[in-house]
């Protein structure tokens, strides 16, 4: 299945349109420090780029079911895999990978790993910054594309590389399925 | 002769020094050596400045001397000044230094977090280019 999905991302990601990855690294370091000069508060500019990324997800998700070929996914973990296959490959251009053995026993929650992020190239955190998730933008993106896709969950960043460790990791936890409640009408 | 690099600063514009590393060994180091290696490449600034309308590439070599000391200088498109105070004369390995650090400066302006023209204070630049100066210049 992680085969079919690792082509699936290769072909969408060949026909995409790309810009230039320094100009996207740049341009989103200057949207983090503009906030952080507007807002001074770390938690709050965490929650607004959480909160940007929501926005984004919404709309993004219409863009990657209607350029890719993948159909309904029947349970969480095919779920799990197309966002790091396709998904990522297809916005982002980098491949990542969910870590077997994060599953938990009722495989609602998973960790995904990014090797490379073109987000964080030439950014270093300075001291008092510590506590700045920069890539929350990516938790809110995850979250408004599967609430979408009829799926509550909470992502949140557990590895980073501008703290020190080798990768980017976020942990994906399912809270609830959504169903479409029927508005009361006249019947 | 002991091939010794004495000094190295970044000076931005305005003449703010945004980064300094002294390479002095430690048994000859006191303050007054300090302040003189500071003093002697302040001082070859001006004629930096001069030089630079003179010269087509980035590397400027030695603009000054001050007993057996000289002074090397780099200077980048936007005027920001590399300053290399040294008592040996080998210029392929001084050129090389200046444009690796030249490297690591610019990934240090690109990091969204650093401000133009304000110290750099980041430890991991401090390490590469004390790094460097090991490799090319003793």
């Amino acid at each position: 299945m992680a085969a079919n999905k690792q082509k699936e991302g290769e072909r969408v990601f060949k026909e995409q349109e790309k810009i230039n990855a320094e100009l996207f690294t740049l341009t989103y370091g200057a949207i983090v420090s503009q906030l952080i000069k507007d807002y001074e508060d770390i938690e709050e500019v965490n929650t607004q780029l959480e909160k940007m990324g929501y926005n984004i997800g919404l709309r993004l998700i219409d863009e990657f079911l209607a350029r890719s070929n993948v159909g309904r996914c029947h349970e969480f973990p095919e779920t799990a895999e197309t966002i790091a296959k396709v998904g990522f490959k297809m916005f982002l251009g980098v491949v990542g990978s969910v870590l077997p053995n994060s599953w938990n026993a009722e495989r609602t929650e998973f960790s995904l790993i990014l090797e490379e992020n073109p987000l964080v190239d030439f950014c270093e955190l300075p001291d008092n910054y510590s506590s700045l998730n920069y890539c929350n933008i990516i938790c809110g993106v995850i979250r408004g594309a599967l609430e979408m896709v009829q799926m509550r969950v909470e992502c949140r960043i557990t590895k980073s590389v501008l703290r020190g460790d080798d990768v980017t990791e976020f942990k994906i936890t399912l809270k609830e399925r959504l169903t479409d409640d029927i508005p009361m009408g006249d019947d | 002769m002991a091939a010794n690099t004495l000094m190295f600063i970044i000076v931005g514009k305005n003449d703010t020094p945004l980064y300094e590393a002294d390479f002095i060994p430690v048994q000859k180091k006191d303050a007054s050596q300090l302040q003189l290696c500071q003093f002697v490449l302040h001082s070859s600034l001006d004629i930096v400045d001069e030089m630079v309308w003179k010269n087509n590439s980035m590397f400027l070599k030695a603009v000054d001397r001050f007993g057996d000391m000289i002074v090397s200088a780099f200077v980048t498109a936007n005027h920001v000044r590399f300053l290399l105070l040294h008592d040996f004369r080998s210029e392929d390995g001084i050129k090389n230094f200046f444009t690796e650090v030249y490297e690591l400066y610019l990934k240090v302006v690109l990091n969204p977090f650093y401000s133009y023209n304000s110290p750099i204070t980041s430890t991991v630049f401090d390490n590469r280019v004390r790094g460097l100066a090991k490799r090319f210049l003793s």
